[in-house]
């Protein structure tokens, strides 16, 4: 019996992994426990090293904030309703694509724009876009009669959520639309020709064939954007401040942990994210059934 | 009834007009923040489609000892990051994609999992590791945080680049006598120069674009990295307009980028999709 | 130069045997192929005797020296891989020479190998191209080159010639056994092409799902298979089947199903009826397919100009006694009775 070859390809590859395993463990896994056990002590920034334990009191506390309730509904209703608009909106993008008309390259070339932009950067250009005295889009809503007077956008209870969601729709469709467009091209052309020939109408050949050939692309790209929708910062954070109106459970875990200097309390929160985002991924992936491969 | 060539010829113009309506959807914000950049005092509180030609934004910027330093941090910040996590990612990739052995799949799966992490959940762990590293206020803790983001997605991306290699280059690099080490600086490193710039420029977007840890773990203006800077550029009251400033400073900061994405636009295609559909 | 030995050796993939207990001597400068179905196992035994499979059991000796625990480029082995896999980014003279650049050997002596090894195989003049610059054939060649210039005691070939159109591939095969004449090394080949097999091969060694079905010359496994499974491989078109009771006056001692070449059958006035269905003229012969009573198809094989009837026609075919293969029930051949 010989094992020769097979041991050494095995110590060769965790040598070659080294590096990387330790920075994650440093960066990652060590950080990720501290902030587990914090959420266990009654720590303080100001004075870090002297703490007791609390046991999960922290995580009824946080439980027991109205405003924690107030950023999760937040995030919740901003989770839902970007990645649904963004994957309507994607889809059809796609579609228009992967099609031969004019103007593709230079879709293709736009659609990049809003994604490669720091979301600061894009919250700042919207804020202003959007500003009530000055921005352009009442001005073009005046304009256009639609509305009489300047809407301060960010102000209106109503409204403030929604600005932000569509926002985030400016910045991550173009996510959205190249990786189902990668899904769209490798559906092989001769099934749709197929098809085509049997004389199925357009809907059902797309309802009927690319949908179902697409599912693994979509239930990838919704289960990435879902993700970092539900620990989404900084659109809020500049967009909105500090209100509780446009809230996210990421920005009330930091607020605790950095502007109330709240260690324990904080990490608690941090760790009810985590779950949050945990309870999410696992949901996905078996709801989407990504861990099978597509049929056809 | 419409005729065949009538009714395709309508859906050429409807294909047109949908492709005009999202150009100008995704193009026009920043167009508008290019126009309004170049207007100043009362000029920008005009709705105007064409910009005059108003430098006094960017002359104060490029004057501006802190705003020229957050590039350069920026910079230093994000290719750092960027070359650490390429190095480090073409080792794990060769392993994950040429290798095998027990246990590829659950690092995998691990690796996949770190990059699922909400930043937030690590906040309070990696601010008392940067502490103490002694980083507290250094651009350094930034390279170090940010690897928790590129350092598995480089990871993922790369493996599925590596698997696209035929696995006979390594049999005949191991007939040639080469040494796994040999065989992946002398034969797969000069191959994956594509796979290499286009997931380094995802990374180095997403390192140039973070915000949260820039925001936690950076105290001072003179340290602090462009997204940022630009967050917090505010003007001396509630009734103050800084808009024009900070306008200006986003063109600078993004034109960069977007002459990058347009130039290696397949590129980053490639790199998006190659981690995302293949893997 | 040297004799390659494996001794009951074996490779799994998890539980899954997919070479059981191979023994098989290959003599010093022996061309031996290796042929059998897709998935039988015959790259697997291959890459074992190369170095870039494990032994799950067994033992190699390759110039009577212990070989299964050695590093495949130690084992003085060289490999030409079904898809050349040349170094895509290396010019044809470094991937000649790579192998020896490894070694650590002088610049000068590598350039000197080099052009000797190029001149050998006719292609000094590609020496500065990339693999991306040459036709199939040249590639081919320069795969070749990459593992004769490391002067191997054996030569390893699996399925060279399957990326090549049908001209090329016959001038590589007489290339390649030119090389075996001038070198006179011990080259193994893996095919699933019969004329390679029979036109190339000292010997032949037919495999069936990891096993050794039989060695022999190409001569030998055409005349005397062992069994029904080389039978039916060896030769083109395949051995007509039916059986014993089917065949009136034509059995042997213990054989319950009967074989015979298409080209020993000729039509006749008597014999086996049958009703000819098809002919495929070929140009050079005539392809005769025939429905025997019991609804079997046999081929038969008919000279270009010969008279052969209508489709539809009832014929009947005869062969010498000698001609005729007989198997038992486990499918091994049944020894013709010396009356
Ligand atoms: N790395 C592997 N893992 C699992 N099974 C394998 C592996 N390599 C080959 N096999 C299996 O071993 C059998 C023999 O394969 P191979 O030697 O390539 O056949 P051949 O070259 O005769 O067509 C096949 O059934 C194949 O599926
Ligand atoms: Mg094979």
């Amino acid at each position: 019996m010989s094992r020769v070859l097979a041991r050494r390809e095995r110590r060769a590859a965790w040598l070659f992994l080294a590096p990387a395993i330790v920075v994650l463990l440093l960066v990652a896994a060590w950080p990720l426990s501290k902030t587990f056990y914090l959420s266990l002590t009654d720590a303080n920034f100001g004075n870090p090293d002297q703490y007791g334990f609390v046991g999960l009191r922290n995580y009824a506390d946080v439980l027991d904030d109205r405003l924690w309730w107030k950023s999760l509904s937040n995030t919740l209703f901003f989770t839902v309703a970007s990645v649904g608009i963004e994957t309507v909106l994607g889809i059809a993008i796609a579609l228009l694509l992967n099609q031969a008309i004019p103007g593709r390259g230079m879709l293709r070339a736009s659609i990049l724009i809003p994604w490669a932009i720091p979301v600061v950067v894009s919250a700042k250009i919207w804020e202003w876009m959007l500003h009530d005295q000055f921005g352009v889009i009442n001005a073009v809503l005046i304009h256009l009669g639609v509305i009489e007077r300047g809407l301060a956008w960010m102000a209106e209870p109503g409204l403030a959520l929604w600005v932000i969601v569509f926002v985030d729709v400016w910045i991550t469709t173009p996510f959205m639309v190249l990786l189902i467009l990668a899904g769209l091209q490798m559906i092989s052309k001769e099934v749709l020709e197929a098809a085509y020939v049997d004389g199925v109408p357009a809907w059902r050949r797309f309802i009927s064939i690319t949908l179902p050939l697409l599912r693994p692309s979509i239930g990838v790209a919704v289960l990435f954007r879902t993700l970092d929708a539900l620990r989404m910062f900084d659109l809020s954070y500049v967009l909105g401040g500090n209100s509780q109106k446009t809230m996210t459970v990421s920005i009330y875990a930091r607020n605790q942990l950095v502007s109330f200097q709240q260690m324990g309390l904080g990490s608690a929160a941090s760790t009810w994210v985590f779950f949050l985002v945990a309870l999410a991924a696992i949901l996905l992936i078996g709801l989407l059934k990504l861990h099978k491969p597509a049929e056809g | 009834m419409l005729s065949q060539r009538a009714r395709r010829k309508t859906g050429q113009w409807a294909k047109g007009f949908a492709v005009a309506l999202t150009v100008i959807y995704t193009i026009f914000p920043y167009y508008w923040a290019i126009n309004s950049s170049f207007k100043s005092g009362q000029q920008l509180f005009e709705v105007n489609l064409w910009p005059s030609l108003d430098l006094v934004h960017y002359r104060a910027l490029m004057g501006d000892p802190d705003f020229i330093g957050s590039i350069l941090n920026s910079v230093i910040v994000a290719s750092s990051t960027t070359f650490i996590a390429l190095a480090l990612a073409t080792f794990s990739a060769y392993a994950l994609g040429r290798l095998e052995f027990a246990g590829k799949r659950a690092v995998l799966l691990a690796f996949l999992s770190v990059s699922m992490f909400p930043q937030v959940a690590v906040l309070s762990g990696m601010f008392e590791l940067i502490r103490w590293l002694g980083l507290y206020n250094h651009v350094g803790s930034l390279v170090l945080a940010y690897l928790l983001f590129t350092l598995p997605f480089t990871i993922w991306v790369l493996t599925s680049f590596m698997r696209e290699f035929p696995r006979e280059l390594s049999e005949a690099a191991m007939m040639d006598g080469c040494s796994h080490w040999r065989t992946l600086t002398r034969i797969y490193l000069p191959l994956m120069g594509p796979a290499l710039a286009s997931t380094g420029l995802l990374a180095f977007i997403a390192a140039w674009n973070e915000f949260l840890f820039a925001l936690t773990f950076i105290l001072t203006d003179e340290n602090r990295t462009i997204p940022v800077a630009i967050g917090l550029i505010s003007g001396n009251s509630r009734y103050e307009f800084p808009f024009g400033p900070v306008m200006a400073a986003s063109v600078i900061v993004t034109l960069p980028l977007i002459v990058l994405v347009l130039i290696f636009q397949r590129k980053i295609v490639s790199g998006l999709t190659a981690g995302a559909v293949k893997g | 130069m040297a004799s390659v030995t494996l001794t009951g050796a074996q490779k799994r993939f998890g539980n899954v045997t997919v070479i059981s207990g191979v023994d098989l001597q290959i003599a010093d400068g022996e061309f031996v192929v290796f042929v059998g179905p897709s998935g039988c196992g015959k790259s697997t035994l291959l890459r074992m005797i190369a170095g870039l499979e494990d032994f799950s059991g067994g033992s190699l000796q390759i110039g009577g020296k212990h070989m299964e625990d050695v590093m495949a480029s130690k084992r003085g082995v060289a490999m030409v891989f079904q898809s050349y896999a040349l170094y895509p980014h290396m010019t044809v003279a470094r991937n000649i020479g790579f192998a020896l650049e490894t070694n650590g050997m002088p610049r000068a002596e590598i350039a000197r190998k080099t052009r000797e090894v190029a001149e050998l195989l006719k292609i000094g003049k590609l020496l500065d191209r990339k693999p991306r610059e040459l036709s199939g054939g040249q590639r081919q060649r320069v795969a070749i080159g990459r593992a004769l210039v490391r002067s191997p005691d054996v030569f390893l070939f699996d399925e060279p010639l399957s990326n090549l159109d049908a001209d090329l591939r016959t001038e590589m095969r007489a290339e390649i056994a030119r090389l075996h004449k001038e070198l006179g090394v011990t080259m193994i080949y893996v095919t699933h092409d019969q004329v390679e097999a029979m036109t190339l091969a000292d010997r032949i060694v037919v495999l069936r799902e990891g096993r050794i079905e039989q060695v022999g010359t190409p001569a030998e496994l055409y005349a005397h298979p062992a069994n029904e499974f080389v039978a039916s491989f060896i030769g083109s078109p395949r051995m007509n089947f039916a059986a014993a009771a089917d065949v009136p006056g034509r059995g042997m001692g213990g054989a319950v199903k009967l074989g015979v070449r298409p080209e020993a059958i000729l039509l006749s006035s008597s014999g086996l009826a049958a009703t000819l269905e098809r002919v495929e003229d070929l140009g050079h012969e005539q392809l005769i397919y025939v429905r025997l009573e019991n609804g079997r198809l046999w081929t038969l094989r008919a000279a270009k100009d010969a008279d052969v009837p209508q489709p539809g026609a009832p014929i009947f075919l005869d062969w010498p006694d000698a001609a005729t293969y007989g198997f038992d029930a486990a499918g091994r051949a049944v020894q013709r009775s010396a009356a």
